[in-house]
């Protein structure tokens, strides 16, 4: 039962919610409008791809009734070929999922190598758009492996053709192998849109031109292609020669160059800003603080010998959680809140709106700041039962997630009710530079009464008074 | 917002709209709303079929990262697996589907000189060289079927190749798998061009608007490729 639950819990948040979050919701809204575009190049696509995400979500949350999978979120043969439960059905999920994804990411591309505003270079971009197109490039470039994958590992479970099975020939660790060389990059699928709000959030909020824009450009592409070299870091334990760990250690390393690059050049950007804390910018001071654990955590596991003590213990729980909902959820609400008037007119609480965002802070750092004890001290994941030892420290991890779970959902009370009680939105609250703050709040169907010529930098504050609301 | 169907086709039927919003230039029906002309629209449809093939290369990219490592573990087996295919039927397939290709060239070239009769008969003749691709394909299946040269579980062979090594199925089990997926795309472009070539026959296709033809040309063009690569892997082995 245990088992099943934290599948449920993992194929959903994965593949259902963290993935298509950022770029489904908000850079569909916002990406086509930064550009001055009246819509992506492929609506009929885009719509296809909410269909098949709709189709996967039916498929995943119906295989919970029809024999719950009990396998983890990553399918590992020869468990998964072997197990009772409806693996087929959720392979199927995930694999419709994949192709929801690469539509998305292919319109992306495609919408910002054609439909930019006349006068918008590339280096005229809002970063938002450099970080949602790298992720682009990881989806469709890595999206279509897990797909055969996926396709092999039902044909292993229904015919036993033995690509999978050590029994007749076939290699259980190749499905590993296969399995993260998209599922590595997947992750940066899930953080490196994070980033891309936290880029907006930060100069808007400092009311400060961008610091090192060219560098969080390159940045968040070299993200996306050292992403597809690294994926040997999550078997350094399965079996791989000491060679190849001691290579995908040292390219994991690197990581860190452009995810550090970010993250000084945000801080640089506030550097003498004129700054103001409304929600969204708590929210991304917030991201920063818990990137930068969730981030620093990170290289523990690109360290051999440190990798070997902490696998599957509850560190690389709290590590992931940190990176996953720590960063990207926290940007995904932090933009949901940067755009919320934008997208529906209204204005929100923003007293309720801060409260919500300090008990989030709070409540996250009690459930998963607790783990990395557990963890150390050798608590492994995916079991139930625990030593005696461990106990003040699991219960203290659990009201935190009463915490978190109180400032999440007051969070939905205030933007719900927004939309009934909310101040009408001015068309541009928070003095922000980019298009989209150029169309009325909420945008006509076509976005922009005319079509907006590019006349200043994206982040240009020297040569604007900037009214705050 | 961003994903509104409605008004994908702006419906122009008697030429500029009544409130003269299509000024002094003659309003192309096909052209959607969000784009300014009709050759960013082209461009635009060309990038998203080229992202499209990306994905398919990385597709097929996993199965031949996956063969490659097998063929490492069973370099003897595979070897002599692979004298069990037909090199003969293989090679001639090549020729076909190469000659596809070039009927495929002809017919994109057709479609933008305005000759629409011409663009079907061509787009006709490369739905005959991917039928008998297909048929060359059958009659290989059959073969290798009634050999009991099968993948995994299923591998009964009492020829040359009587088991004692998991190389043999291994080996089959790719073949099936990468030749049967090569061999679903092909269906898919016999379809996709039967289509095409209905169309061109009423003469939907001119120098203005050719951009379906040119797209399922791309996609035809990267299905031989691949067979361009299946045929030495698979064939020429030493």
């Amino acid at each position: 039962m245990y088992n099943r639950f934290f599948t449920l819990h993992g194929v959903v948040m994965v593949f259902l919610f963290i993935i298509p979050s950022i770029p489904a919701s908000l850079a569909n809204f916002a990406l086509p409008m930064m550009l001055g575009a009246k819509d992506v190049a492929f609506p009929r696509i885009n719509l296809m791809s909410f269909y098949l995400w709709c189709a996967g979500a039916v498929l995943g949350i119906s295989s919970m009734v029809l024999g719950a999978v009990d396998t983890g979120w990553t399918f590992y043969t020869p468990y998964s070929t072997t197990t009772d439960g409806s693996v087929g059905l959720m392979v199927m999920a995930a694999f419709i999922l994949g192709f929801s994804s690469i539509f998305t990411g292919l319109n992306f591309i495609a919408t910002v190598h054609k439909l930019r505003a006349p006068g918008m270079g590339f280096f005229d971009m809002p970063l938002f758009v450099w970080g949602i197109y790298a992720t682009g490039i990881i989806q469709i470039l890595a999206t279509p492996v897990l797909a055969i994958t996926l396709v092999l590992l039902l044909i292993e479970r229904t015919f036993q053709i033995g690509i999978f099975d050590s029994r007749i020939g076939g290699d259980p660790v190749l499905f590993q192998h296969f399995f993260w060389f998209y599922s590595h990059p997947a992750v940066y699928i899930m953080i490196v849109p994070g980033m891309a709000i936290i880029s907006e959030l930060i100069p808007t909020f400092s009311r400060k031109t961008m610091f090192g824009y060219r560098a969080i450009a390159y940045s968040s592409v070299s993200l996306a292609l050292l992403s597809f070299i690294v994926w040997g870091h999550h078997m350094f334990v399965a079996g791989e020669s000491d060679l190849a760990n001691v290579i995908f250690s040292a390219l994991t390393f690197l990581v860190a160059i452009p995810s550090g690059v970010k993250v000084f050049n945000w801080l640089s950007t506030m550097y003498k800003g004129n700054i103001t804390f409304e929600t969204p910018m708590l929210y991304a001071l917030s991201f920063l603080f818990l990137f930068a654990i969730g981030g620093l955590t990170g290289i523990f596991f690109s360290t051999l010998s440190v990798d070997i003590h902490l696998t599957d213990t509850y560190f690389v729980v709290a590590h992931f959680h940190y990176v996953m909902m720590g960063s990207t959820v926290i940007a995904f609400i932090g933009g949901v809140h940067y755009w919320w008037p934008k997208m529906t007119g209204k204005m929100y609480s923003e007293t309720w709106g801060r409260i919500g965002c300090l008990l989030v802070f709070i409540g996250f750092n009690m459930t998963f700041g607790s783990q990395f004890i557990m963890g150390g001290q050798g608590m492994p994941r995916r079991y139930f039962n625990y030593l005696d030892q461990f106990q003040p420290i699991h219960a203290f991890s659990t009201y935190g997630s009463w915490v978190l779970g109180a400032g999440l959902f007051m969070t939905a009370i205030n933007l719900l009710a927004s939309l009934k009680i909310g101040k009408q939105a001015p068309d541009n609250p928070w003095g922000g530079t980019t298009l989209e703050w150029q169309s009325s709040s909420p945008p006509i169907t076509h976005n922009f009464e005319e079509q907006p010529v590019l006349e200043h930098e994206p982040y240009d504050y020297r040569h604007r008074t900037v009214t705050h609301v | 917002m961003s994903t509104s169907t409605v008004d994908l086709h702006p419906e122009h039927p008697h030429g500029p709209g009544p409130h003269g919003d299509a000024g002094a230039h003659e309003h192309d029906p096909r052209q959607q709303h969000h784009f300014t002309t009709m050759e960013q629209q082209f461009d635009t449809s060309k990038i998203g079929m080229w992202l499209f093939l990306a994905t398919e290369v990385l597709t097929f990219g996993g199965l031949f990262a996956g063969f490659g490592l097998m063929q490492n573990r069973y370099p003897q087996e595979f070897v002599e697996a692979h004298e069990q295919l037909q090199r003969l039927a293989g090679a001639l397939n090549t020729v076909v589907l190469l000659v596809s290709s070039f009927t495929m060239v002809m017919g994109v070239q057709a479609a933008r000189n305005n000759q629409p009769k011409k663009t079907a008969r061509y787009l006709w003749l490369t739905v005959a060289c991917a039928g008998i691709f297909m048929v060359v394909k059958a009659y290989e299946y059959t073969h290798k079927f009634e050999e009991g040269l099968l993948p995994g579980v299923f591998y009964h062979h009492h020829g040359d190749l009587i088991a004692g090594s998991h190389g043999y199925a291994t080996f089959f089990s790719f073949y099936f798998m990468m030749t049967g997926l090569h061999g679903l795309h092909v269906l898919i472009g016999m379809i996709l061009l039967s289509w095409l070539a209905i169309r061109a026959k009423r003469g939907e296709f001119s120098d203005k608007y050719y951009t379906p033809v040119d797209l399922v040309g791309l996609f035809w063009h990267l299905v031989d490729m691949i067979w361009i690569y299946l045929f030495p892997l698979y064939y020429l082995i030493t």
